[in-house]
């Protein structure tokens, strides 16, 4: 997908005045959070399994290869052929290699943020392939031409208005003067539309919440029921999914999947989780005759073994996005890119580089939230500092901005140049802003005054007032001498 | 060189080693040791793990009833159609074509894979978790996954002795009864979890049954299944 994160302030400003995206991500903020929250509540062993979780993927990670190649052997010996692809543009070429030989005319493909990572909807239609997204806001988006704007729920930022607009837009073969005044019969209306498109696909093509190197298996967690829908009715099952997807057995999958639901939605448990492994087997009734893997790099590799490796551990819950004031006040177009939230600022920059996502770690107030969250405790506020620490060492960041970070470490390391330069500034907007009390403007400091006044000091730094001590009262001094 | 090549020697660059020593994975894999269960996972009594079973399905909207044995499967199903006012069809897995169907000479029935105009599917569940209300379908001749998923409506058979305290505890049944060679696990080709009828919140985050799954989840817990 093309990036439009180098205009992310841009975009940020114009999200914050879509009444329509702030009213959705109003409900965003109050749903998610608050079911997460009661779901770990009734989970006392909630915070060991996140503890668990978080040291299963930093085993994978250790072994990524090995495990890799055991999942391939596994998957060979079941009838199954596994594709290694570089980057996304390999990736497109092996499903389009895949569903040419299948001579497919129609894909339905159950939601992957890889698929979206490498933009296979655009590159299939393209080719005389038509895809078909079947999960039920990424349908309302694949007739929107837009991207997701949040990793589990892709159409938060839609109203049910815009849904029903869209759908009446496009299908234009129902009757125009139908009733889809609540989202029951806009649901109804999408399932059956989609219901033909199932059954007459070619091709399946899922993503995978996780590969077992153990089996051979990938899994699926959806609660639409789509996915078994789209890798069972097709001939040709293709997973499309990212290295640092594997885990190494059938337990240390369900301990993964005890904290994703919990905390992506506050479900204890996903409606459908699904093992998928190989091809039909002899005296199987369904099920597709073939079984793909594309196993996609597209930069991850490089993480490895760097500062980043630790996002690396992330399942795509979304935990982080739901948490986060930026991402509850800005949505997740605002980024630009596939990912967005704290785990897209920390992704985004490592997979199209630092130069192209400046935007999004300085995009943060660094509270932390996030990391408080994330089931695999990943400490995505520490790498939002160091891709700034990144971005300043290669000249990313402005002049203006380079020269204050170098006055200002200037004078923090010179504190009394710092005391005295700070106590002429405050004496002198002090006197300044006697009358009022407050400044409507001031000079350098627009970006505070154009939108609130700021309230003029009162003559003294704090250190100035902690040495007099409060005045008429000595407890000041008695304060000191304990501290 | 191939781009399998390519990636495997930038990991293990990128691990800072030619071949990492890979013993604590491989005693991994052997091992497939279960890790934290929550207590709520715990293997208990069968009554105990019913009952908690049924209050967990329950609380994700599935329905639940409990018969004695098969012979009274075809009635609970007839019965249960008539209750929501169904078509007098299911589509029955081959699993469960012995029950004693010709005492519902009314019950229409087809045997095998479901296809897009059936509206219930009969199928039958290798295991059922009493953590969180869950069951577990094994693909295979006797199972086609279709009539799982495809029907609006899904009728589920389960053995009250099926049921399992934890998910670990359905893996290790799976390896025990003919899911493992020579060491290796050897998984059918679908095994899915499913804890209540199907559900979206796509649409203004309103909660709604039957996306593209089932609607209306039903399951029938039979006592004695001989």
């Amino acid at each position: 997908m093309e990036s439009t994160t180098r205009d992310f302030r841009e975009n940020a400003f114009e999200a914050r005045r879509d009444p329509q995206l702030q009213d959705a991500l109003k409900r965003l903020g109050h749903g998610f959070p608050l079911k997460r929250r009661q779901a770990a509540a009734r989970l006392p062993e909630f915070e060991r399994l996140r503890d668990q979780a978080r040291e299963i993927k930093d085993h994978v990670l250790e072994n990524l290869d090995f495990y890799l190649e055991r999942f391939e052997e596994r998957v060979t010996e079941q009838g199954g052929q596994v594709h290694w692809a570089t980057d996304a543009e390999a990736a497109r070429q092996t499903i389009l290699e895949i569903c040419r030989k299948a001579g497919a005319k129609t894909v339905t493909k159950s939601k992957s943020m890889i698929g979206e990572e490498i933009a296979i909807n655009d590159f299939l239609e393209d080719h005389d392939v038509e895809p078909i997204e079947t999960d039920l806001g990424e349908y309302i988006i694949q007739l929107r031409h837009e991207p997701p704007s949040h990793i589990i729920a892709p159409a938060i930022h839609l109203s049910m208005g815009q849904v029903e607009e869209t759908f009446r837009e496009k299908h234009k073969d129902l009757p125009a003067d139908r009733l889809l005044d609540d989202p029951e019969k806009l649901l109804t209306e999408a399932r059956t539309q989609l219901r033909e498109k199932f059954i007459a696909a070619d091709v399946g093509l899922t993503g995978a919440n996780m590969l077992i190197a153990e089996t051979g298996s990938n899994v699926l967690v959806t609660n639409e029921g789509n996915a078994d829908l789209t890798y069972s009715l097709p001939r040709v099952h293709i997973v499309i999914a990212s290295l640092e997807k594997i885990v190494p057995t059938l337990e240390d999958a369900t301990a993964i999947l005890r904290v994703l639901a919990r905390s992506a939605t506050g479900q204890e448990m996903s409606v459908y989780t699904t093992f998928c492994t190989g091809p039909r087997r002899e005296g199987d009734l369904d099920g597709p005759d073939e079984y793909h893997v594309v196993l996609l790099d597209n930069g991850r590799s490089e993480l490895l073994g760097s500062e980043f490796q630790e996002m690396l551990r992330c399942i795509r819950c979304g935990a982080c996005l739901n948490h986060c004031p930026v991402y509850g006040t800005v949505g997740g177009h605002a980024y630009g890119w596939v990912y967005s939230g704290p785990m897209g600022a920390v992704l985004i920059p490592g997979l199209i580089g630092i130069d192209e996502a400046g935007h999004l770690p300085n995009a943060s107030t660094l509270c932390g939230r996030c990391e408080s969250v994330c089931p695999m405790r990943i400490p995505l506020p520490r790498m939002l500092r160091a891709w700034r620490a990144r971005q300043f060492e290669r000249q990313g960041t402005g002049t203006a901005g380079r020269w204050a970070l170098k006055a200002w470490a200037f004078l923090a390391r010179r504190p009394w140049a710092y005391r005295r330069l700070m106590g002429w500034g405050v004496a002198l907007m002090g006197a300044m802003g006697r009358g009022r009390g407050r400044f409507r403007r001031l000079p350098l400091a627009s970006g505070w005054t154009n939108t609130r006044d700021l309230a003029a000091p009162e003559g003294d730094t704090f250190i100035q007032q902690w040495h007099k001590g409060p005045r008429g009262d000595a407890s000041g001094e008695r304060l000191r001498r304990r501290g | 060189m191939t781009a399998r090549d390519q990636i495997l020697g930038r990991l293990k660059r990128g691990l800072g080693r030619d071949r990492r020593p890979t013993d604590s994975a491989e005693a991994r894999l052997a091992a497939r040791s279960a890790g934290i269960i929550p207590e709520r996972g715990a293997d208990k009594s069968a009554e105990e793990k019913f009952s908690q079973f049924a209050e967990e399905a329950g609380k994700v909207d599935a329905t639940l009833q409990r018969i004695a044995s098969l012979t009274e499967l075809p009635a609970a199903v007839a019965d249960y159609l008539a209750g929501h006012n169904l078509p007098k069809t299911v589509r029955v897995a081959p699993s469960l074509e012995n029950a004693p169907w010709e005492t519902q000479p009314m019950l229409e029935r087809a045997v095998g894979i479901a296809v897009g105009a059936d509206t219930v599917g009969l199928s039958r569940a290798f295991a059922g978790v009493a953590e969180t209300g869950t069951l577990v379908f094994l693909s295979g001749p006797d199972n086609p996954t279709t009539v799982n998923f495809l029907p609006p409506t899904h009728i589920a058979v389960l053995r009250a002795d099926d049921l399992a305290g934890s998910y670990e505890q359905v893996w290790a049944r799976i390896r025990a009864e003919g899911g493992e060679n020579g060491g290796k696990t050897q998984l059918p080709r679908a095994v899915n979890w499913v804890t209540g009828p199907s559900r979206t919140a796509d649409i203004e985050q309103t909660l709604l049954l039957g996306a593209h799954g089932p609607q209306r989840l039903h399951i029938v817990v039979v006592d004695d299944d001989t």
